[in-house]
């Protein structure tokens, strides 16, 4: 590798930093430049919801790097920089502030939020995706008394627990008569649903918002059965989009996220890692993009390491996503497609702590925690070794 | 090589202990517990390993 070699990485959050930083620990010696949208240090997003939102956490404790580490690494930070545009042939990037040369490029853009449809923005009206976001939502909450939450997947159902733990009065709305949990589906819904009820939020599920009540700010929402619900805040966790728009034009293929190969590659030196890259299904058929926080971080891994040594990474990365609801940490590791029941294999669900197989016929295809982190972790381990006979194992919580 | 772990930021996946239970475990909340704060030569690449796997970037390591 010659100290020329110059490697570009846009998106600043986990994924890119992540592979910045094993670029440098792996030995890389040439440039590495990280342009990120936002004119905050790198940082992580899964506090958004949980405790910056509850009040927890200063934004410094969100920090993904000390500043000294970032600077030791000698990794060039631009931030407070949109990417605007992508020339294979000239291998440029285009930037808000310029052209950025680059010998391989890494992009790891991320997602953005999905806001509620409508012509005119409504103050109160707010979605979670960002620092700014989060400060914006938090400064709006100081005079309000009742939220309204619309979408009830992991960031509707973190956001309404934050909300509870500040005291607030929340209606969780939900466009599925099920609370579908990320990768984990349907399968939590009963003991999601008993959750969120028992710590006061008013679940309206197998509903969407229609339309926005109120002038100049938010008052509440009309509901798709007619009903209106009241609301000095409106919080829309409807989904998320990733950000491809600035490869418009490119000759990458976008649709639904950057698609790559199996070890990231979207085309000759250009590689994609997190939320936004849409990768081969491990089954063989079809694709898949995952946005969760370990995925990136194992795709950064990865990537970097082809990018080190020229040989293509490509690990099977499975599935881990983790959340915490009303002081209840809720884990999950696997490819629960088809998963129909939940066996539990440790602790006592009853008593709100134990270790589910999730099966899809007599397979087992991934593990649930639900409060019992170290059984979980143990099931998970024996999950990952492949033993077919898993679902008869007896665990120790 | 020196290890220290941000037990206010772990969040409880145990990445650390399925890279390297010499090193790391974790109490009934699943919050990390250092089981010792060195590396020997033999432990490097697993705690290197624990502390990039680390979805909280908990983990700290230096020479």
């Amino acid at each position: 590798m010659t100290a020329r070699h110059g490697t570009v990485i846009v998106g600043a959050s986990i994924g890119g930093f992540t592979t910045a930083e094993s670029l440098r620990r792996g030995g890389y010696e040439g440039r590495i430049t990280v342009v990120g949208e936002e004119p905050h240090l790198p940082y992580h997003r899964p506090p958004l919801s949980k405790q910056i939102l509850a009040g927890e956490w200063t934004h410094d404790d969100a920090a993904i790097a000390p500043v000294e580490t970032i600077s030791a690494l000698g990794i060039d930070l631009v931030l407070g920089t949109r990417a605007t545009g992508l020339d294979t042939g000239r291998r440029v990037v285009h930037t808000t502030e310029g052209e950025l040369r680059f010998d391989s490029l890494v992009i790891a853009t991320g997602v953005s939020a999905r806001r509620l449809g409508q012509r005119s923005p409504l103050a109160g009206l707010h979605t979670l995706r960002t620092l700014d976001d989060a400060t914006g939502l938090t400064a709006d909450l100081a005079g309000a008394a009742r939220v309204l939450v619309a979408g009830a997947g992991v960031l509707g159902s973190e956001i309404a627990a934050g909300l509870v733990k500040r005291g607030l009065a929340v209606t969780l709305v939900g466009r599925s008569r099920s609370i579908r949990f990320g990768q984990v589906g349907a399968l939590l819904s009963p003991r999601l649903a008993d959750l969120h009820e028992k710590n006061g939020v008013h679940l309206r599920l197998g509903l969407h918002v229609v339309r926005l009540l109120g002038t100049d700010r938010v008052a509440g929402a009309v509901l798709s059965d007619g009903s209106e619900v009241a609301a000095d805040v409106v919080v829309a966790a409807a989904g998320s989009s990733p950000r491809v728009e600035w490869l418009a034009g490119s000759g990458l293929r976008i649709a639904d996220g950057l698609w790559c190969d199996s070890a990231g590659r979207a085309a000759k030196d250009i590689y994609a890692v997190g939320d936004v890259a849409r990768r081969p299904a491990a089954s063989g058929t079809g694709s898949t993009r995952v946005e969760h926080q370990q995925n990136a971080i194992e795709q950064a891994l990865a990537v970097a390491g082809t990018i080190s040594t020229g040989f293509p990474h490509s690990p099977d990365i499975v599935p881990f996503f983790w959340s915490e609801l009303y002081g209840t940490r809720i884990q999950a590791y696997g490819r629960f497609n088809g998963a129909s029941t939940l066996e539990v294999v440790a602790g006592d669900a009853a008593e709100g702590k134990f270790v589910g197989l999730a099966l899809c016929g007599s397979t087992a295809v991934g593990v649930v925690g639900w409060n019992l982190p170290r059984a979980f972790r143990e099931a998970r381990a024996q999950f990952t070794s492949g033993s077919p006979d898993i679902g008869e194992r007896q665990f120790v919580p | 090589m020196k290890i220290e772990v941000n037990q206010q930021g772990c969040v409880g996946s145990g990445q650390c202990v399925l890279a390297a239970d010499e090193l790391f475990d974790q109490d009934d909340d699943g919050i990390v517990i250092l089981l010792r704060d060195h590396a020997g030569p033999g432990l490097r690449d697993s705690a290197q390993r624990a502390a990039s796997l680390c979805p909280a970037r908990a983990i700290t390591l230096s020479d």
